[in-house]
């Protein structure tokens, strides 16, 4: 008998703001309302879909000192809008990014249970930490944060949601006859003092049907990758290529053992795009069209100078790439998460591609910019998600839209059926919460958690602990 | 000293609509801290989704007009009453896609949160509720409350509610940050907004300071509707400069219409609805009602004692109240109380709101400034 073959996660990603999504396109509609938003979410529930995925940022972008005005701009609350789909949907995941460097644990843990209890079940969390002083702005707490210690601050935000959830150790004992409501042995005391959280008090909402939402994680650096391997259980990837994304998969599995932790427990998703098409051919111009709505005119020179840090709008977007090499240390964007930091470097290999392919500025940003994709039939997608998921590059996708709010309605018409014809995907939804979806694991108690793989445990921890459920009597962390 | 309104210092402002406004606080299992150990509390399903879907459907489609979500933080201490609650925005927001025509106003206080969380949160449910979003200010001077924060020193109470006044502040300027028509989606320049009409907000206050502009555009509303209960002067201070509806406690409707009377005066000739807090336990029969108030009475070892007039009795009598005070201007309407919830809303449902008004009243694309009679403010940054 052959073993099972690895099953396929999928999530929804409503599209963000971001250049690939294109509101060019005459079937594009709102961001904002709440319909759209529905749509998504409903339609990938009847796709039995993993999760609904919200990103976040908290300051709009900003590009030479200007709000950034080339993509959609202007998004809902995440919380707020995941609730109105949570009254809509009713297996589906809810998965929320959310910032750990301008929220209070406190506060967040008491939204993140309220979202689970009324979701039965489904709440995820998105763990980011950008600490930039510009969306710090924004907040009481300013720019408060080194971005050294984006992670510190992450791992002490979620160990204190973590312990506030686990205080609750079971339902509230609710005893009519003897008056009784929640009894104090129900709701344990909690007491977390570090660098930078400070509670002395007991939780508000009692054990949620998860008793934690899910975690995930998002953030590329090996600290993010560590911190995933201590808390995650889903990491949102960039790594969407074959090649990359098995290193990246490697990488992040062989950290999980130090952790106490099993392959299983840590799903890896890459976001991801789809186009289809009925042929090859067709699908294949499809992509093209897609791509040079994303990348328009305008947004071309806009990437252009993101890497040059300087005003380029007089090129024109079908000429050759400037021949000035970008000043090293000028930035001319804020609020996006960059990933190159050597501008010098990346601009000398973009000069060199443009020459070699004979491409404009225009083609060379499409070329440079576009996420990994599967294109083809709705056949030659399926097996090249599966070959990609049989193969170690991840453990599912998060399938990213380029069309608000329809732009994954074919991929689940078409493409989910012969994910489900191939073994790897499945009909019905089982269990009854999102964990159970993702068949993950929690991390091993909070308070076994170091902050990475060198953090020495300190006196009176209480050590790895099988189960996060039972915990009784004031707990503390290490101060 | 209350006195006796001067009409001539204060303009009575068009009613919205023939009936008086019904509000319902949705508070844990009911006003009585003792309501969850009746038979028909339903205290198992207070944290789930069933209970307030429940309770507020069947609110909006018998015509009342806001449901009112109070919130704080902290726990209570000991076992004998209810402990716990959900996040009240959270609340009102799963309610958004599965009630039609109702306000959803969830308290979320302005001690210990982000100003520009509450703002965004709160403008985005008057988009996902299509325009029918609220927000009721409120401060935590509990001590236990900062314990959970670790980030102030204990305020006083002008000092609470100065800093509350700055999050309203911070709050309208967030939701005028884009004009309405700033998104323009102009495929021939490629450009999404109109930058010219989103706008910086840089407020510097006493207690923090916040850039802008608001990452949601702005709502339905404009602006959502601010809701403060004045409990003492300092956030009278501020209900009169800011709130859009005022609720007041009194121990009865006289005193009530003389301090809503004091309270339009101090307003001046801002537009505002003003709606008398009522603690209730009423029934078909009012034998039954008095006879279930001894029970809570009895489980609690003393008497009910609200911070507002409690009418206990037949619906009838509560009918009669809610109309006495619809024929006072200075007042606009209640906001009913009810000392068991779960059973108190079907009385409600089936015998008090069908006797005040007709039920297809409220249309389905009514905001509430619309059901409430109030404008669209205008936006203060545009040209
Ligand atoms: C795939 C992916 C998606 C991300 N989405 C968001 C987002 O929606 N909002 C946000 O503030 N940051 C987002 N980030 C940024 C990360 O949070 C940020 O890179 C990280 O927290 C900083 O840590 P790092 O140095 O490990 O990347 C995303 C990062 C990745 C890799």
């Amino acid at each position: 008998m052959t073993p099972r073959p690895k099953q396929i996660h999928l999530a929804a990603h409503f599209p963000g703001v971001n250049n690939t999504t294109v509101w060019t396109d005459p079937r594009s509609r709102s961001q904002i309302d709440i319909d759209s938003f529905v749509h998504l979410a409903r339609k990938a529930e009847e796709g039995l879909f993993d999760f609904f995925f919200l990103a976040e940022g908290l300051r709009l972008r900003e590009q030479g000192n200007r709000i950034f005005d080339l993509d959609v701009v202007g998004r809902p609350d995440t919380f707020t809008v995941l609730q109105a789909i949570a009254g809509v949907t009713t297996r589906l995941g809810l998965a929320a990014t959310i910032n750990t460097t301008f929220n209070e644990p406190y506060e967040l843990a008491k939204q993140f249970a309220t979202l689970d209890h009324l979701s039965e079940g489904r709440a995820a969390w998105n763990i980011v930490t950008s600490p930039d002083a510009f969306t710090g702005e924004n907040f009481r707490r300013g720019g408060f944060l080194d971005y050294g210690l984006r992670y510190d601050r992450a791992a002490a935000v979620v160990s204190a949601a973590r312990r506030l959830w686990d205080s609750w150790g079971r339902p509230p004992r609710i005893d009519r006859a003897a008056g009784v409501f929640a009894a104090d042995e129900d709701l344990a005391p909690v007491d977390l003092h570090d660098g930078h959280v400070d509670i002395t008090g007991r939780f508000e909402v009692p054990r949620s049907p998860q008793g934690q939402p899910v975690l995930l994680q998002a953030g590329d650096s090996s600290a993010g990758r560590e911190f995933a391997a201590g808390h995650a259980e889903v990491i949102f990837s960039r790594h969407g290529t074959l090649a990359d994304g098995q290193a990246f998969y490697a990488d992040v599995k062989r950290r999980l053992p130090a952790y106490g932790r099993h392959a299983d427990d840590l799903k890896i998703l890459p976001g991801v795009s789809v186009v289809l098409g009925d042929t090859r051919q067709e699908a294949e111009d499809n992509a093209r069209r897609i791509a040079r709505q994303q990348v328009g005119p305008q947004t071309a020179i806009a990437f252009l100078e993101q890497v040059w840090g300087t005003d380029l709008s007089g090129y024109d977007p079908d000429g050759p790439l400037p021949a000035v090499d970008p000043s090293p240390h000028a930035t001319i964007t804020r609020g996006r998460v960059r990933h190159d930091r050597d501008p010098v470097a990346v601009a000398a290999a973009w000069r060199a591609r443009a020459e070699t392919e004979g491409l404009s500025i225009r083609d060379l940003v499409i070329a440079e910019t576009h996420r990994q994709q599967f294109v083809g039939t709705a056949d030659q997608v399926a097996d090249e998600m599966n070959r990609y998921v049989q193969s170690d590059a991840c453990d599912g996708f998060i399938l990213v839209p380029h069309l608000t709010p329809g732009g994954l309605d074919d991929v689940i018409d078409r493409v989910v059926p012969r994910l489900q014809d191939r073994g790897v995907f499945r009909t019905s939804y089982e269990g009854a919460t999102l964990r159970d979806l993702l068949g993950s694991r929690p991390a091993v108690s909070f308070a076994a958690v170091p902050s990475g793989p060198s953090a020495a445990s300190g006196p009176g921890d209480p050590g790895p602990a099988a189960s996060s459920t039972g915990r009784r009597g004031p707990v503390g962390v290490r101060g | 000293m209350p006195s006796t309104p001067d009409p001539a210092s204060w303009r009575p402002q068009p009613s919205p609509r023939p009936y008086p406004l019904v509000g319902v606080d949705l508070p844990g299992a009911g006003a009585h801290p003792q309501a969850w150990r009746r038979e028909d509390s339903r205290a198992e399903e207070l944290f789930g989704p069933r209970y307030w879907a429940d309770l507020t459907g069947r609110l909006d489609a018998a015509g009342a007009d806001i449901a009112f979500f109070p919130d704080r933080f902290g726990v209570a201490s000991g076992p004998g009453t209810v402990r716990g609650r959900l996040e009240a925005l959270g609340t009102a927001a799963r309610l958004s896609t599965t009630t039609r025509r109702i306000g959803l106003v969830p308290t979320q206080t302005t001690t210990h949160t982000e100003p520009f969380h509450v703002a965004k949160a709160v403008q985005s449910l008057d988009h996902t509720t299509r325009g029918r979003a609220g927000w009721q200010v409120d401060v935590s001077a509990d001590p236990a409350g900062y314990r959970l924060f670790g980030r102030k020193e204990v305020q006083d109470p002008a000092d609470l509610w100065d800093e509350a006044a700055e999050v309203i502040e911070v709050a309208s300027r967030l939701w005028d940050s884009w004009e309405d028509d700033a998104e323009i989606r102009d495929v021939a320049t490629g450009r999404f907004v109109d930058r010219e009409k989103l706008h910086y907000i840089d407020f510097v206050g006493r207690h923090f300071s916040v850039k802008g502009p608001s990452i949601t555009p702005r709502s339905p509303q404009g602006r959502p509707v601010v809701v403060i209960a004045v409990t003492d002067q300092a956030s009278r201070a501020v209900a009169v400069r800011t709130a859009d509806i005022i609720r007041v406690a009194a121990d009865d409707v006289d005193a009530a219409e003389a301090l809503a009377g004091e309270l339009r005066r101090e307003a001046g000739d801002r537009e505002l609805r003003i709606l008398l807090d009522v603690d209730a336990h009423v029934d078909a029969d009012e034998a039954t009602a008095i006879r279930e108030l001894a029970q809570l009475e009895e489980w609690a070892g003393e008497p009910y004692r609200g911070r507002t007039l409690l009418r206990v009795g037949s619906a009838a009598s509560l009918v009669g109240l809610i109309t006495d005070v619809g024929a006072r201007p200075p007042l606009d309407g209640v906001v009913l109380r009810p000392l068991a919830l779960a059973g108190g809303v079907t009385v409600l449902t089936q015998h008090v709101l069908p006797a005040l008004r007709p039920p297809e009243l409220a249309r389905d694309d009514t905001t509430l400034r619309e059901l409430l009679g109030l404008s669209r403010p205008a936006n203060r940054y545009a040209a």
